[in-house]
């Protein structure tokens, strides 16, 4: 796209797309945009989507489980969204040039990445309890947020997918609730998931700013418009809370409401178990990824097939034409 | 834990029939050979879930004990379940999968056409929901068979396979015992031995389409109306009512 420009050229072009931005006009896919921006966003938006995707399984493997009828039901619809808020984002990804293809590729060398929180296990049924509280919490935090990013396809599929979110988190926040509510067994299980779910859901938000490599670049140019310890914070202020409401305790003895800041300060994130979790080390990495491998090559006849047939067809039709 | 209201019995059958597929359906999450077909799949078990519902919701009623969907669902063994052998057949392979799905298809838009008009207001008010769905799944799963069946080598030879493991589990679709043949009388139950022809036709215009060879029938298997089920089943119920039976007797 920016082969023919001269240096000055090009320094105009990036001025140009700064004010725009700066005028909080949206970017579409036929715009000129730096090619560093398009890097960026295909970065964070096939991360999303992959994170859509591999979060299926914590979830889905309590699907066959799932303690009554209704709860299957919802279950079964809420993973479902989250395969179409993969979709979604996978298609808003290829406006920026890149082909499906090329993004599972890149998950399934490991060279993109997914969120760490879906590499840890889902051993109890309040675990889905509290993944589509806290999870799709945090989710809900960076993605409202989203919604005014400034690439077009990108902030419009985050309107959509924030509709469903909510409801998600709804009914995750209402599995917990019950089992708070609950037997002594139930509690106890509740607040095990709790426990276990807290810290990663605080690690969903990346890195400290200072110490977060894509964050400058990703505010000036208004892909990210909080930063990572913005949205934290605002998690962690809407959690103490619901948490108090169903007699939950968040494990973290250096949470303490602070007067002067007006927020909740919490303690430090075990960043060396965030880095294990990021670069394949957390407990379920390799089985995530392997999983999805393994979907997609049984797929694979399956795909040929199906191409085998249109092209069959479409020959068919050409010499009844000819 | 039989129920004796012979009504109820029927309702639970269908609704034994719907959760089964639907349970052997949902296994496909996050496994689908692409992203569109795995949701499409998650949408069929959906469909068949919502339809156990409320077969197992008017059976409760029916009962008059203070039984629920539940109670039919999570706390019955093998012996009491009375859905057809078909259903419970582990998914196999995405050949596998769709092969049962469109032979069950066929009969299921006949069946729930028929029961629209059961004198049971309930049963064919549920059947009217039903027969939508089942009109779209066959949609699916025919152009499926057509797409595998003309595809590549290997799409044929799986799909093949997977007819002729499937062809002698298909009578039993057709079968009426003492209970269905006394409701079909009333003009409550489907009489389903009147919906072997046209299936036998619509079956073997498709398998003529897709390329493949009509299986021999030589051999044939049923019981699951009478509790008499494969292996397969007490493994599904082993996962499907691991929670109630752990934890029996908690809301959830
Ligand atoms: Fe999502
Ligand atoms: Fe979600």
């Amino acid at each position: 796209m920016t082969d023919n420009l001269s240096d000055q050229q090009l320094e105009q072009r990036e001025t140009e797309f700064q004010q725009r931005i700066d005028a909080e006009e949206k970017i579409e896919p036929k715009d000129w945009m730096p090619e560093k921006y398009r890097q960026n966003l295909i970065r964070q938006m096939s991360q999303h989507a992959h994170s859509e995707v591999i979060g299926m399984q914590p979830e889905g493997n309590w699907i066959t489980r799932a303690p009554t009828l209704h709860r299957k039901a919802i279950l079964l619809a809420k993973v479902q969204d989250e395969g179409g808020h993969g979709l979604y984002l996978y298609s808003a990804a290829e406006t920026l040039g890149i082909s499906r293809e090329e993004l599972i590729a890149s998950l399934h060398s490991g060279s993109a990445k997914y969120a760490s929180i879906f590499n840890y296990p889902t051993l109890s049924w309040a675990d889905i309890g509290a993944i589509g509280w806290l999870v799709d919490g945090a989710a809900i935090c960076n993605q409202v947020s989203l919604q005014r990013t400034s690439y077009g396809p990108y902030s419009r599929g985050m309107v959509r997918i924030c509709k469903e979110e909510s409801f998600h988190q709804r009914q995750g926040y209402h599995i917990m609730m019950t089992l708070a509510r609950g037997s002594a067994e139930q509690k106890e299980m509740a607040q095990d998931a709790l426990n276990r779910f807290w810290w990663p859901s605080l690690m969903m938000f990346g890195p400290h700013d200072a110490d977060s490599v894509h964050s400058a670049q990703s505010m000036k140019w208004k892909i990210k418009r909080q930063s990572n310890d913005e949205l934290r914070q605002k998690f962690v202020d809407q959690s103490v809370k619901q948490a108090e409401v169903i007699e939950l305790e968040l494990p973290d003895p250096d949470l303490k409401w602070n007067e002067e800041r007006g927020h909740y300060d919490f303690g430090e994130i075990d960043w060396e178990e965030f880095k294990r979790s990021m670069t394949g080390g957390g407990p379920c990495s390799r089985q995530r990824l392997a999983h999805n491998i393994q979907a997609h090559d049984d797929g694979a006849w399956v795909r040929e097939a199906m191409r085998a047939y249109e092209s069959k067809k479409r020959e068919a039709k050409d010499q009844a034409v000819a | 834990m039989s129920t004796d209201n012979p009504v109820s019995q029927y309702a639970v059958r269908l609704a034994d029939d719907a959760l089964i597929l639907g349970h052997r359906l949902s296994e496909w999450c996050s496994r689908g050979p692409f992203l569109e077909e795995d949701l499409a799949l998650s949408n069929v078990a959906l469909d068949y879930i919502g339809r156990a519902r409320m077969f197992y919701g008017y059976a409760a009623e029916l009962s008059g004990d203070d039984r629920s969907e539940d109670d039919f669902a999570f706390l019955r063994d093998c012996r009491d379940f009375g859905n057809l052998l078909i259903h419970e057949l582990p998914r196999g392979d995405f050949a596998f999968t769709m092969a049962r799905q469109y032979l069950v298809d066929v009969h299921s838009v006949a069946f729930m056409t028929d029961l629209q008009s059961s004198t049971d207001a309930t049963l064919a008010a549920i059947a009217g929901k039903a027969v939508k769905e089942s009109n779209y799944h066959l949609r699916r799963s025919r152009d499926w068979m057509l797409r595998l069946g003309g595809g590549t080598e290997e799409s044929h030879r799986r799909l093949q396979h997977a007819v002729d493991e499937l062809w002698g589990f298909t009578p039993e679709m057709f079968e009426m015992d003492e209970l269905e043949k006394s409701l079909a009388g009333q003009g409550v139950a489907v009489d389903v031995s009147r919906l072997q022809p046209a299936w036998d036709t619509e079956v073997r215009a498709t398998l003529a389409a897709a390329n493949m060879s009509i299986p021999e029938e030589d051999w044939q298997v049923s019981g699951g109306r009478q509790g008499k089920h494969t292996e397969w089943l007490g493994h599904l119920l082993s996962d499907l009512q691991f929670m109630q039976r752990a934890y029996p007797g908690l809301e959830w």
